[in-house]
């Protein structure tokens, strides 16, 4: 049963950060209908760069946690402003090829900076764990998961309130009702790429702390896929319920299938889940029905 | 636009239809191909080594724009079903004994089964959904060339002996380019006269419209699966040619990028068209070779850059996407287009 709650909580872990990584590709394709297969360098290079600050410039942790998503946000502004601006209109396979072409040269670009060798954050949080219930929980986890839910109320108060909020809601349902009503669109969408990029930081920055930093990070960028078709494309609680059902999943097939079959399991599931949702449920569990009648 | 050489009229649906416009587009084609066959004799190993790859490229690429560029059914598992193809030949060959001529097109017809397979989502699922359901495809089918051990060798992979054409042991590059040719014309051939048949009509108008496609009483559940299986038949072929190029199959070789380096090859190329998936083809096998020529230059001078220089060739090639889609978003062929418009109307440009 040890085994069952320690799957379940690293689960949680990973599933939170999932969930964060989604919900920036949840913000992207409301917003602009853009695929973003890059999300998972967006969050490769917060974590090089937050790693970066605090070693190289030795700047405390929390200060540079927060240079690090100012940085961010310009870079997703400035993406969304010099490539995908462009490309409004074209077909889908265009704007997926232009992300994939994005992913791969944010990549080599954070490999000549600070090459392919794993890289660890200096001990930022304790590294005793933490007792709850019989159970060890190393700190960072704790953390890691208090910062994800602070950031998702944080961004769900922002969606309901704030006036900009409001304007990417309105953006996200009917573009040409928003542009009617005076919302600059074309804000709305540089904006949502700026928010993607640093909700998906936040996320590689929590997990280059659990797990180390190389370029292996990007991988996570697939696994949002599994994340946001469970959970509906362009549904923001979706995104968040999704990552934490995929999160835990994830880990209990690592844990019990993988010893069965040696090894891969964990991997591979999310993507077994995703095909059986997608030919039970293809609108996922909170998204938009798309109704085409002639 | 098609431009016609003057004087040149047709009077007839069948003219209008014919393969060769005139009788010197018809020899110059055939002078190319041709020209082709003597080519190895005046090439280098390494040259012909590139263009080894650049028709295997060329069948993958040709598959995949059937599907993608002709069907609009979007792919990123065409990586996963070459390895397929590639492993389908192995297992052919080595278990079974059975020579290359044959391996090669039951390779593909496995291949083909695959793809139907996978392509199932797509009757429901079109556009973004499909081409992650593709994606999943290409997880799964990657997971299994490393967990199927018994079939597949694990990650060690097979080896397997090089072809043998009735006693003639295809083992070096010039060998093999002559039977990579004939294969890539073949299937060139092939995919070309299809577009021109009922079931290359059907395929376009499913990409065009697809309701009114169905509402025209084209099966959407069996041309949409015959898209799959036929671009998964080419994807199988050259998959197995790879194997027999190689002799030595392994997991690494059928990855994602893989299957993204084929959908570059017909955007760069050109959506839709036989001839951008082999311009496409060509362009991308040839991008990464001429940028290794370059490091291997520049290293010579600054040894420091041969450390990144696989970094700086994956930066390259995501640029050259991107600059492609920003700025010729039609690919090469439009530009070979307009240059062939530019040479017929040649002196007077209006």
């Amino acid at each position: 049963m040890d085994l069952f709650f320690q799957l379940i909580i690293t689960g949680v872990v990973i599933g939170s950060i999932y969930s964060l990584l989604a919900l920036g590709f949840t913000l992207i394709y409301k917003a602009t209908d853009v695929v973003n297969f890059a999300q998972g360098e967006l969050l490769m290079v917060g974590a090089y760069v937050c790693l970066h600050l605090t070693v190289s410039y030795s700047i405390p942790f929390i200060a540079s946690f927060v240079i690090t998503l100012i940085f961010t946000f310009l870079m997703g502004f400035f993406i969304e402003k010099v490539f995908l601006r462009r490309m409004i209109g074209e077909p889908i396979i265009s704007i997926i090829m232009l992300t994939i072409g994005l992913s791969s040269v944010l990549k080599s670009i954070v490999q000549i900076i600070w090459g392919t060798d794993t890289r660890t954050f200096p001990p930022v949080f304790s590294q005793e764990p933490i007792q709850i219930a019989g159970l060890s929980i190393s700190r960072v986890y704790i953390y890691s998961i208090v910062a994800v839910a602070g950031f998702l109320v944080l961004f769900s108060i922002f969606f309901k309130k704030s006036k900009v909020g409001v304007a990417m809601r309105a953006v996200a349902s009917d573009q040409q009702a928003a542009l009617s009503m005076g919302i600059d669109v074309k804000k709305i969408f540089a904006l949502s790429w700026a928010i993607a990029a640093v909700v998906s930081a936040v996320g590689g920055i929590f997990l280059g702390n659990i797990n180390g930093i190389n370029t292996s990070l990007s991988h996570f960028g697939l696994m949002v896929f599994p994340v946001v078709i469970l959970g509906g494309l362009d549904s923001i609680l979706g995104a968040i319920v999704g990552g934490l059902i995929i999160g835990i999943l994830e880990n209990l097939a690592g844990g019990y299938i993988d010893p069965l079959i040696g090894g891969g399991a964990k991997q591979i599931f999310p993507f077994v889940v995703m095909i059986i949702v997608l030919m039970i449920k293809p609108y996922g569990l909170f998204g938009t029905v798309e109704v085409e009648k002639v | 636009m098609n431009y016609v050489n003057c004087g040149n009229f047709k009077t007839s649906y069948t003219k209008d239809a014919e393969v060769y416009q005139t009788k010197f587009s018809k020899a110059l084609i055939w002078g190319f191909v041709i020209a082709l066959f003597g080519l190895p004799f005046l090439l280098g190993p390494y040259l012909l080594y590139v263009m080894n790859l650049i028709f295997i490229a060329v069948i993958g690429a040709v598959g995949l724009n059937i599907l993608t560029g002709y069907t609009g059914l979007i792919s990123l598992g065409q990586g996963a079903f070459m390895g397929v193809g590639a492993y389908a030949a192995g297992y052919f060959s080595l278990r079974w004994g059975i020579p290359f001529y044959l391996a090669i097109p039951m390779a593909g017809l496995t291949t083909a089964v695959f793809g139907a397979f996978f392509g199932i989502p797509s009757l429901r699922l079109k556009g973004l959904y499909l081409s992650i359901a593709t994606l999943a495809a290409q997880f799964i089918i990657e997971f299994l060339f490393i967990r199927l051990e018994p079939i597949t060798g694990g990650v060690t992979g097979l080896s397997i002996d090089y072809a043998n054409f009735f006693g003639i042991e295809i083992y070096d590059d010039f060998r093999f380019y002559f039977l990579s040719l004939t294969i890539c014309i073949l299937m060139t051939l092939a995919g070309m006269n299809m577009m021109r048949t009922k079931l290359g009509r059907a395929f376009l108008s499913i990409r065009d419209n697809y309701i009114a496609a169905e509402a025209m009483g084209i099966s959407l559940f069996r041309y949409k699966l015959l898209s799959f299986a036929v671009s998964s038949f080419y994807a199988g072929v050259a998959g197995s040619l790879w194997a027999y190029y190689t002799t030595i199959i392994t997991p690494e070789n059928f990855t994602i990028s893989v299957s993204i380096q084929y959908l570059s090859m017909i955007i760069i190329g050109g959506l839709g068209s036989i001839q951008g998936a082999i311009f496409g083809a060509a362009f991308i096998v040839v991008l990464p070779e001429f940028l290794q020529s370059i490091s291997d230059w520049a290293g010579s001078y600054y040894p420091a850059m041969t450390q990144i220089i696989g970094s700086i060739k994956e930066g390259v090639f995501g640029l050259v996407i991107i600059l492609f889609l920003v700025f010729e978003p039609e690919g090469l062929v439009r530009r070979w287009r307009l240059i062939k418009a530019y040479w017929k109307l040649w002196p007077f440009s209006y």
